[in-house]
């Protein structure tokens, strides 16, 4: 393949992925579902994870997005230095953003600001966003695709506590956030923490977490330990689904962190809804490519 | 169990047995109605160009495909946030005689009073599930206000078995969302001081 060739058939391959992850949710998410769903007492409760599962059903047997909102197109690149297109990625990904928008179809979400113009077509300025990580010598790249829509990201808080706050601090941070504002976004939630130094390095550790596997936890002990007392603790709450009480609040905690500054402590949450629709491809450096995410998935 | 079902035109006996949480069904006609339409109403005083006495109406935007022979096809139709209309809704109530609004989330103490004033019910329908609920509908039968573009136009669709509704706020003043909030933050505090002796990382 020459380098146009090459150019065409990723966009092509990234196109298919990020239409076809609108339709059909994620392994992990759809396993944690179908477990929440069995958990269950209440009928209403029962009621309605089964109105989840015939809404995917229905989803992938008439091809159509299975929520009518399919956000904004975010994709987090790690990408190894060697990969033949990496100075081509940015430009793929737009143009696999358009061709998902035709194929979906996708509902038009991207609306340039300050102009408050609604471009149609869902890219814009920096939009899709995308996230860098390089790894060096690699030849290959691992994307993630998110859809972020409108009541999954509403949620999404920051800030910088001191220091005398401390890990306290942090959970009351947690809490606050999905009991207020995390009720409306569609429960439950995966809930994404970043704990880091400063606000924004808190929030995209806290997107990040968020794209982690349901059920997989920080290495680090006592973060994962934190991970479990959160989950515990929000599904205490008995949020339910749609925050209509439940057996259950959350999918999971999922907690990514860096060092910080030893007089602050940024802390962000982020919150993916029960339609939690992000892919994971890796793409060979022969453009081959192999979904990890969800198995068995043609494009 | 058997499912209960509300038909249009809904009369008021229908709806005084109802309490928050029951969950029923509608077989009849549903009318996507929200923001622009309750501000044309309310704001403007224009006549909604729809008879809503008796009838229900959808808080959604949906996607609407408009096939060779010029009828609609309902694609997609998800539940938008209720919340947004609570400052139009009581005297919506009022002006329109709507028996059942369903949508996301849930809605006002202003509202409240309008259901139980007209005795009306609120109900929400799970949010992302918009490939269900457009398999829910049987046949668009008419589009009113289409100035309005797609999200906004007053599709009117006739539903058969359309549910599950979730009740939230009933003829007798009762508020689902307003009572689980404050379940939630009682039932927080114990878990919260349990969690924040077993995370002193900071020694
Ligand atoms: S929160 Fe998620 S499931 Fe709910 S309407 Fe928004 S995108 Fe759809």
């Amino acid at each position: 393949m020459d380098k146009e060739e090459s150019v065409r058939s990723l966009t092509e391959t990234m196109a298919k992925f990020t239409a076809y992850i609108g339709k059909r949710l994620p392994n992990d998410v759809k396993d944690k579902l179908a477990e929440l769903r069995t958990m269950e007492t209440n009928p209403l409760a029962k009621a309605i994870y089964m109105s989840m599962a015939d809404n995917q059903e229905a989803a992938d047997k008439l091809d159509r997005p299975s929520c009518q909102d399919t956000g904004v197109i975010q994709y987090f690149v790690r990408a190894g230095a060697k990969f033949p297109l990496l100075g081509e990625l940015e430009q793929i990904l737009h143009d696999a953003t358009l061709g998902a928008t035709k194929m979906g179809p996708l509902r038009h979400n991207a609306v340039e600001t300050f102009d408050e113009k609604n471009t149609g077509t869902n890219t814009g300025s920096k939009i899709p966003w995308l996230d860098w990580e390089i790894v060096p010598d690699e030849d290959t790249a691992i994307i993630d695709v998110y859809m972020a829509g409108g009541g999954c990201t509403l949620p999404g808080k920051a800030t910088v506590l001191m220091p005398g706050q401390g890990y306290e601090g942090v959970t009351d941070f947690v809490f606050d956030v999905i009991t207020s504002r995390g009720v409306n976004a569609c429960p439950p939630l995966l809930v994404g923490v970043g704990v880091s130094t400063s606000v924004e390095t808190a929030a995209r550790l806290s997107k990040r977490a968020i794209l982690r596997e349901v059920g997989s936890h920080n290495p680090n002990e006592n973060a994962a330990k934190m991970e479990t007392l959160l989950e515990e603790g929000l599904n205490e709450v008995g949020i339910g689904p749609q925050g209509l009480t439940g057996a259950n609040s959350v999918m999971g905690v999922n907690i990514e962190s860096s060092a910080r500054h030893p007089s602050t402590i940024g802390v962000a949450v982020s919150t993916g809804c029960w339609a939690h629709r992000r892919g994971k491809i890796r793409i060979n450096a022969d453009l081959s490519y192999e979904i990890i995410s969800h198995k068995g998935a043609a494009l | 169990m058997s499912r209960k079902i509300l038909s249009t035109p809904i009369r008021d006996e229908d709806l005084e047995g109802l309490n928050v949480g029951d969950v029923v069904y509608l077989t009849g006609h549903l009318v996507t109605c929200r923001d622009v339409a309750h501000r044309r109403l309310i704001e403007q005083g224009r006549e909604l160009p729809v008879d809503l006495r008796g009838g229900a109406i959808f808080h959604a935007g949906p996607i609407v495909r408009e096939k060779d022979d010029g009828h609609f096809e309902m694609v997609s139709i998800g539940p938008t946030t209720s919340m947004r209309m609570e400052k139009f809704e009581r005297q919506f109530i009022n002006r329109t005689g709507v028996k059942l609004i369903v949508g996301k989330g849930g809605m006002g103490p202003e509202t409240t009073a309008g259901c139980q004033e007209g005795k009306a019910v609120h109900a929400i329908f799970p949010g992302g599930c918009a490939v269900l609920a457009a398999t829910l509908v049987e046949e668009i039968e008419r589009a009113e206000w289409q100035d309005l573009g797609m999200p906004e136009t007053l599709w009117v669709n006739r539903v058969r078995e359309f549910g599950p509704l979730i009740i939230s706020i009933d003829t007798k003043g009762n508020n689902l969302i307003e009572q689980n909030k404050a379940v939630f933050n009682e039932k927080k505090l114990p878990a919260i001081e349990r969690i924040k002796s077993q995370v002193r990382f900071i020694k």
